[in-house]
């Protein structure tokens, strides 16, 4: 507001050191208010209780038949656990990188030595959707939803989905059994 | 708001073309940057400023909280602890939300304090005032519904007294009381509205404070003096003067806020609401939190369930009739020797009956508790009319810059553009 | 003017003798012992737990505690905490093993047993309530997650005038409660009506309690340090302050956190607060300076 009629005598001098006082003052408001929005912020984020609770979870094998598609759930993600028949396994091998949206070899869709084996989040990677098993024309899933198409092991391949079905990290504890959560071998936590 | 008129010329072309649609920059500027302030108010006039803080607290983080809690029977004090003990900064969220609460009450009675010793109330407030009332009508239900929500023992047998309170209203009480619980007694259906209403009631109170603060802007501010703003020297605008002092006073009351949500966070609140809510086991002693421990000695001080009601509520109702009880010409106690006096003896009485209120209904007590409650009533029902009449006041002084300097002496420095500042005054 | 100081002087004098009369009748009523004032390492602005007492507390807890008291909320991983117990993380998981938890239902839709994990809570003594009730002549034993902070006990009627000042405060009332009452066990006075299945403790709320004396000295044996000596006495009195601590971490197992957190924002507050006193005043002093408390005038008057 106007000092017109009756500027203080020590104004003048006085006038940086005044400026860096509010400066200072105003700087530290403004940091106080950052610091206080950063817990609203962070208590939003998965809580101790929820990170702990994705412990890995074991998968016994030895039901699943030849074909058959398994739902699992791991950290409240759906995961397709599914046992390929042999022809579909020599499909898959047989299918050219050239054809797919995003190119991945067989092998990098299987573990090691466990070629029958399948093990995939179970969402669309277009929006979330739940892909129908046995549906579409590539031996694997066709999303209701947008009408995405992957294949028996789980790569897209006709659009919109851009990229193939995940693999969530699991491994094999014995030939009947995977631990899902871990991508180590036995015993880990 | 729209008592003054706006001073607030728009520079950019866009800045025109908003305002010419939309008039709320310059609504924003008449209220809150030109806004005429009368020079002398002291620091009791910031606790409007720190209340606003609290209201703006105490719903951003209960919205926050309300993304973690669970609202029912079996739910509620686990997910309160989950909050506790999981959520990152839950603890945190939770008790700057519980001392938060307190905090908003001990800056709305020294506010009361402040309406009442330096006659807010009077002409041509009355409005203003009442609409006050009626916020802090709103914060006592929402506290009350907030204390609930963790459903321990005091939420549990808390929310069972309240209930069995309005019971007593003849004719209708059952049918309210079966109507809040949902059910036979207090339980999961109760605990799941409560928090819905406790999320609903703070957005009705922020809709009343903005109707407070209209009214405010249409009257413009008391002061110490409790004269009105008669020219441009008796007044200075709200930005920088006002705001800067209001931002300070706020940043020196979360001191005390910090201090019990980070050291004493637990102090206000009881240990009874620990223990998860057993409808089969009443706490040894029943008491509601600390604000509403004089109304709960005056509850307590009538041997008749009705009567004892009644009088309870009178207590917060006769608040709204301050401005018709009081006959005295002038506002402010400075210059009220003798209802100065009795000001600070029914402040007395309130702390008194506060402290009666946390202690056990029985002898001495209940007997101290009759003779607070009736002084309590007394003050308004005798006191004010009675003083207003046989008083002699002190002179008022000329105008509020004499209030400053004393008679006769000049200030120096310039205060408002005497157009602007006479303006909100309509007939003070 | 004479009379006006007269009136209130009076009022006043009659407040006073209301609020002194008062008390003095309420102490017989609500009085009796109160727990010892343990001096523990986490009261006060900058205290901290004790990590090798929260594990001897914690030892307690499982040996002796946990046969009758849940601690429904409180769950292994928390053992692992850095401020807390702060077991390591192998130690947790192979304790953790040791329980048995009730999951499922598996695929056949059956609930199963499986060894404990990290992430799960303690489990209970007793299936349910009414289970822990019937075990225990009628009362469950109450759950020990929040039972430092559930438990108070007063120590006169004004003494929350000045309870909550910085330095002078005291806010441990929880745990001298549990430490007190395992402490406190003695026989009951000639003339004390000491019902069957009761037992005489001073510092339970009414004296009779049904839990019997809960541990006895040398009950539990502490790990010992590098020579094969104790680090601190097996007795019931430091049972006590080593459980009551362990309890008290249990109920705010974030309490460091939230001191230290407090001690920097305060300190910004403060100075905060400092700066704007200074923005305030140059503001001010374009009008001539603000005005502060009554005026002038009345300065002269009172």
């Amino acid at each position: 507001m106007a000092n017109t009629t009756a500027a203080p005598a020590d104004a003048s001098h006085d006038g940086s050191r005044r400026d860096f006082l509010f400066l200072a003052t105003g700087a530290g408001l403004a940091v106080g208010a950052a610091a206080v929005a950063w817990p609203f912020v962070s208590s939003m984020a998965p809580d101790a209780d929820v990170i702990a609770a994705g412990a890995p979870i074991e998968v016994d094998l030895t039901p699943i038949q030849d074909g058959q598609i398994v739902n699992v759930f791991w950290r409240g993600k759906l995961i397709f656990v599914r046992k390929l028949t042999s022809k579909e396994v020599t499909d898959m091998k047989g299918v050219p990188l050239s054809a797919m949206i995003e190119p991945a070899a067989f092998d990098s869709r299987v573990k090691n030595g466990h070629d029958q084996w399948l093990v995939v989040y179970g969402n669309c990677t277009h929006l979330g959707c739940v892909p129908i098993g046995h549906q579409g024309n590539f031996e694997g899933w066709a999303c209701p939803c947008h009408g995405s198409q992957f294949d028996a092991v789980g790569r897209v391949r006709r659009g919109p989905a851009p990229i193939n079905l995940p693999i969530p990290p699991y491994a094999f504890q014995t030939d009947t059994k995977i631990r899902i959560g871990e991508q180590g071998g036995k015993g880990e936590a | 708001m729209s008592g003054t008129a706006s001073t607030y010329v728009p520079k950019s072309r866009v800045a025109k073309w908003f305002e010419s649609r939309l008039p709320i920059v310059g609504l924003v500027h008449s209220s809150f940057i030109a806004y005429p302030v009368p020079r002398n108010l002291n620091y009791f006039w910031t606790f409007g400023a720190i209340l606003a803080a609290f209201l703006g607290i105490q719903i951003i983080t209960g919205v926050w909280l309300a993304m973690h809690y669970e609202p029912s029977a079996t739910g509620a004090f686990n997910s309160v602890e989950k909050i506790m003990r999981d959520v990152n900064y839950g603890w945190l969220l939770r008790y700057a939300h519980a001392n938060g609460a307190s905090m908003f009450f001990v800056a709305v009675y020294v506010h009361m304090f402040r309406a009442l010793y330096y006659g807010s109330y009077k002409a041509p407030r009355e409005v203003l005032y009442i609409l006050g009332v009626i916020i802090y009508l709103l914060m006592m239900a929402t506290a009350f519904l907030g204390y609930t929500l963790p459903w321990g023992q005091m939420s549990f047998w808390g929310a069972t007294v309240i209930t069995n309170i309005l019971a007593a209203i003849p004719v209708v009480g059952d049918t309210i009381q079966s109507l809040l619980w949902g059910g036979y007694s207090v339980g999961n259906p109760t605990v799941n509205r409560f928090f819905s209403l406790h999320y609903l009631l703070p957005w009705m109170i922020a809709g009343v404070v903005v109707l407070h603060v209209w009214a405010l802007h249409v009257t413009g501010q008391n002061n110490p003096a409790g004269i009105p703003i008669k020219s441009g020297k008796d007044a200075v605008p709200f930005t920088p003067y006002a705001t800067v002092k209001d931002v300070f006073a706020t940043v020196v009351f979360m001191i005390l806020f910090a201090w019990f949500l980070f050291f004493m966070p637990n102090y206000l609140g009881h240990a009874d609401n620990y223990i998860q809510a057993n409808p089969a086991v009443t706490p040894a002693h029943i008491v509601p939190e600390w604000y509403f421990l004089p109304f709960y000695a005056i509850l307590r001080a009538v041997p008749d369930k009705l009567g004892g009601v009644i009088l309870m509520f009178s207590a917060v109702i006769i608040l709204a009739f301050a401005p018709w009880l009081d006959t005295s010409r002038i506002r402010s106690c400075n210059y009220r020797p003798i209802y100065r006096q009795f000001m600070w003896v029914f402040l007395g009485v309130c702390f008194l009956l506060g402290w009666l209120g946390s202690q056990p209904p029985e002898g001495g007590y209940v007997i101290a508790s009759q003779i607070c409650t009736a002084y309590y009533f007394a003050h308004f029902l005798l006191v004010m009319p009675l003083c207003g009449l046989f008083e002699t006041p002190k002179p008022l002084p000329g105008s509020i810059v004499e209030s400053v300097t004393g008679p006769g002496r000049q200030i120096s420095g310039a205060g408002m553009p005497a157009g602007a500042a006479a303006a909100p005054q309509v007939k003070g | 003017m004479a009379m006006t100081r007269v009136l209130s002087t009076t009022l006043a004098a009659a407040m006073a003798a209301l609020l002194l009369g008062a008390p003095a009748r309420a102490e017989d009523a609500h009085g009796g012992p109160v727990p010892p004032r343990v001096n523990w390492s986490f009261a006060g602005m900058f205290g901290r737990f004790d990590e090798a007492q929260l594990q001897r507390g914690f030892q307690v807890y499982k040996e002796v505690c946990s046969a009758c008291h849940s601690m429904k909320l409180v769950s292994f991983r928390n053992l692992t905490q850095e401020g807390g117990p702060h077991f390591s993380a192998s130690q947790v998981k192979a304790l953790a093993a040791t329980y048995q938890v009730k999951d499922g239902p598996n695929d056949s839709g059956d609930m199963f047993e499986r060894p404990g994990r990290p992430a799960d809570t303690f489990p209970p003594p007793f299936p349910n309530d009414q289970a822990a009730a019937a075990a225990n002549g009628g009362k469950a034993p109450p759950d020990f997650s929040v039972i430092a902070k559930a438990r108070t006990f007063s120590r006169g009627n004004l003494t929350f005038l000045y309870d909550w000042l910085p330095f002078v405060g005291y806010t441990e009332q929880g745990p001298d409660y549990i430490h007190g009452l395992i402490n406190g066990y003695k026989d009951a006075p000639k003339d004390f009506a000491l019902p069957e299945g009761g037992h005489y403790n001073l510092y339970y709320p009414g004296h009779i309690i049904a839990m019997p004396p809960p541990i006895s000295d040398g009950q539990v044996t502490y790990p010992k340090d590098d020579k094969g000596q104790p680090v601190v006495p097996e007795t019931t009195e430091q049972y006590g302050k080593d459980v009551g601590a362990f309890l008290m971490w249990a109920a705010e197992p974030h309490m460091m956190d939230r001191k230290a957190l407090g001690f920097r924002v305060i300190l910004f507050l403060i100075i905060l607060s400092g700066l704007l006193y200074y923005v305030k005043k140059k503001v001010w002093a374009d009008v001539g300076g603000e005005v502060h408390g009554l005026q002038p005038e009345l300065h002269k008057a009172w």
